[in-house]
């Protein structure tokens, strides 16, 4: 009885979810466009995360380098490191890290943001003001996290390279530009592409659950944090989930 | 017999006036929750209509249905002669202009100045007023009928709750709205600040000529501004009248108000 109960409000909230979905690709191509919002919100969203994803891809670089670098010395292949880490960070590691401190940022701001504005009443206040507060704060914000997160995950993966770059000097004596020749020489376009694809869909994943847990809360305080906290929750689910298929169809079509 | 003779008088003077707003058989429920079950409502041009109802009986809803922001299940809402209901959204928009909305919790964006906050409706509502290069003359002559001209930089958080309420007002008033309507605008405030806020209401009343609804279940305030009264109980109108006349009313239910 519980146990049904949960899985029903599950499939509800998928349910809502789809919806909410849809409405945005409705009023995202009907006028009129919130150009300036939508500028205003990029530039926050960037500003909120660039310093988080910096130090997150950094960490992720020197780790990763740190980690590997004795597995590859058994074998004496430590000439392979450059491609190593450049293909795990910029195909997996990169994006998925990146994402998901994105969302622990992003995500719980939106929600907490849009969940007070939804609780004292403003997204009330704006629609009597003459605006769609769907179009206003929801489309701009999901669009914002779409552009956004793919910026900052190529900055991420940049800085990742650096750090691994650093350990390798260290230990092995690489020049830089013998290290980011390697690199490059490693990396395709069937490695690039897909990776920053998915990572549009990440972005939007954010946005989207973000909006949807914040612009439906309910009242009351209690559910501020509940939006806050449940946006975060949602959207790394659904960012492992959409890796899963991200994979999935690299490896049908790019045959990894 | 003259007195009689007067109200009847003013009666007509007022059904003479054109009607602002005229809800009939309102209703709205959330599930099994009848929160409205057939209000009905007139307003009429130049006048003061305060609503009276015990907490949760359903006048925050019954105002939002007023300007669109909830469904009513069924009844009719008019404003100024056009259904709402059966507006499309730019229409709505239209009418909404000529409504001031001052709302219960005041709803001002906590993330925008004062200023910003009411060049908002301004920037927004472009076919009123066409597109504003400069709004400060607009703005600080709202903010100056409110008496705080001084906080135009400051944020809401920075501002006491009952210059937030007055900036609130400001807010409602920058559009010239032809109607007013207040949700409980002198709740959470102490005795001398809910003085202050009537005052207000009455002066802007006098300088722009509106027609308000004021919902409260603030005595003072209802004695001070209302020329017509109706209770809500239930979900229906209960009685209506005048301040005097519902306050020597002998009703169980009426009394119990006005304690
Ligand atoms: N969005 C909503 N969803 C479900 N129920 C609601 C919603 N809004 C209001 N209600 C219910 O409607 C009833 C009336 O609420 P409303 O806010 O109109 O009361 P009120 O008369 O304004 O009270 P107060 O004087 O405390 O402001 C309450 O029982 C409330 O739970
Ligand atoms: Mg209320």
């Amino acid at each position: 009885m519980h146990k049904n109960s949960a899985i029903k409000s599950f499939f509800i909230e998928i349910g809502e979810l789809s919806y909410f979905a849809n409405r945005f690709f409705k009023e995202v191509f009907s006028r009129p466009f919130e150009f300036k919002e939508l500028l205003r919100q990029c530039y926050s969203i960037g500003n909120r995360s660039i310093l988080l994803v910096g130090v997150t891809g950094f960490i992720v670089g020197l780790v990763l380098t740190l980690q590997t670098r004795p597995t590859l010395q058994e074998f004496g292949a430590e000439s392979w490191m450059p491609s190593m880490v450049s293909i795990s960070i910029i195909r997996e590691i990169g994006p998925v890290i990146i994402a998901l401190t994105f969302a622990g940022r992003i995500a719980s701001g939106i929600g907490a943001e849009l969940g007070s504005m939804r609780v004292t009443e403003q997204i009330d206040a704006m629609e009597v003001s003459g605006t769609n507060p769907f179009k206003f704060l929801v489309v701009t914000r999901i669009l914002a996290t779409t552009i956004m997160l793919p910026i900052l995950v190529i900055f991420g993966d940049a800085v990742a390279l650096f750090g691994s770059y650093i350990i390798e000097n260290s230990k092995g004596d690489v020049s830089f530009v013998l290290y980011f020749n390697k690199v490059f020489k490693t990396l395709e376009f069937s490695d690039i592409i897909p990776a920053t694809i998915k990572t549009y869909f990440f972005g939007f994943a954010i946005g989207l659950v973000g909006c949807f847990k914040g612009y439906n809360c309910k009242k009351g305080t209690v559910g501020v944090g509940l939006a806050a906290n449940s946006a975060v929750v949602y959207s790394s689910m659904l960012l492992f989930i959409l890796d899963f298929v991200a994979v999935f169809v690299t490896d049908i079509f790019f045959e990894i | 017999m003259n007195q009689t003779q007067n109200i009847k008088e003013n009666l007509q003077e007022i059904e003479s006036k054109k009607l602002m707003l005229e809800i009939v058989d309102l209703k709205k429920s959330f599930g099994d929750n009848h929160v409205l079950n057939g209000f009905n409502l007139k307003l009429f041009q130049g006048e003061n209509l305060v609503i009276m109802g015990k907490s949760g009986s359903g006048k925050s809803v019954m105002i939002k249905c007023l300007v669109g922001l909830m469904q009513p299940d069924s009844g009719s809402i008019k404003v100024m002669g056009k259904d709402i209901t059966k507006l499309n959204r730019m229409e709505l928009d239209d009418i909404r202009t000529e409504i001031g909305f001052l709302f219960q919790g005041n709803a001002l964006y906590d993330s925008m100045t004062v200023r910003e906050n009411l060049e908002f409706p301004l920037r927004r509502h472009k076919k009123k007023f066409g597109n504003i290069k400069d709004t400060t003359p607009l703005v600080t002559e709202a903010l100056g009928s409110v008496g705080l001209a001084h906080t135009i930089n400051l944020m809401p958080s920075e501002l006491s709750g009952g210059m937030q309420k007055r900036i609130a007002l400001a807010r409602a008033l920058i559009l010239k709205p032809k109607i007013i309507l207040y949700d409980e605008p002198t709740s959470g405030l102490d005795p001398i600040t809910s003085k202050e806020i009537i005052e207000l209401m009455r002066r802007v009343q006098k300088q722009y000529k509106t027609s308000s609804l004021i919902i409260t279940h603030d005595v003072d305030c209802a004695r001070v501004v209302s020329e017509r009264m109706i209770l809500l109980v239930d979900g229906t109108n209960y009685v209506e009248g005048t301040f005097p006349e519902l306050e020597l009313s002998k009703d169980e239910q009426v009394k119990a108000f006005f304690k």
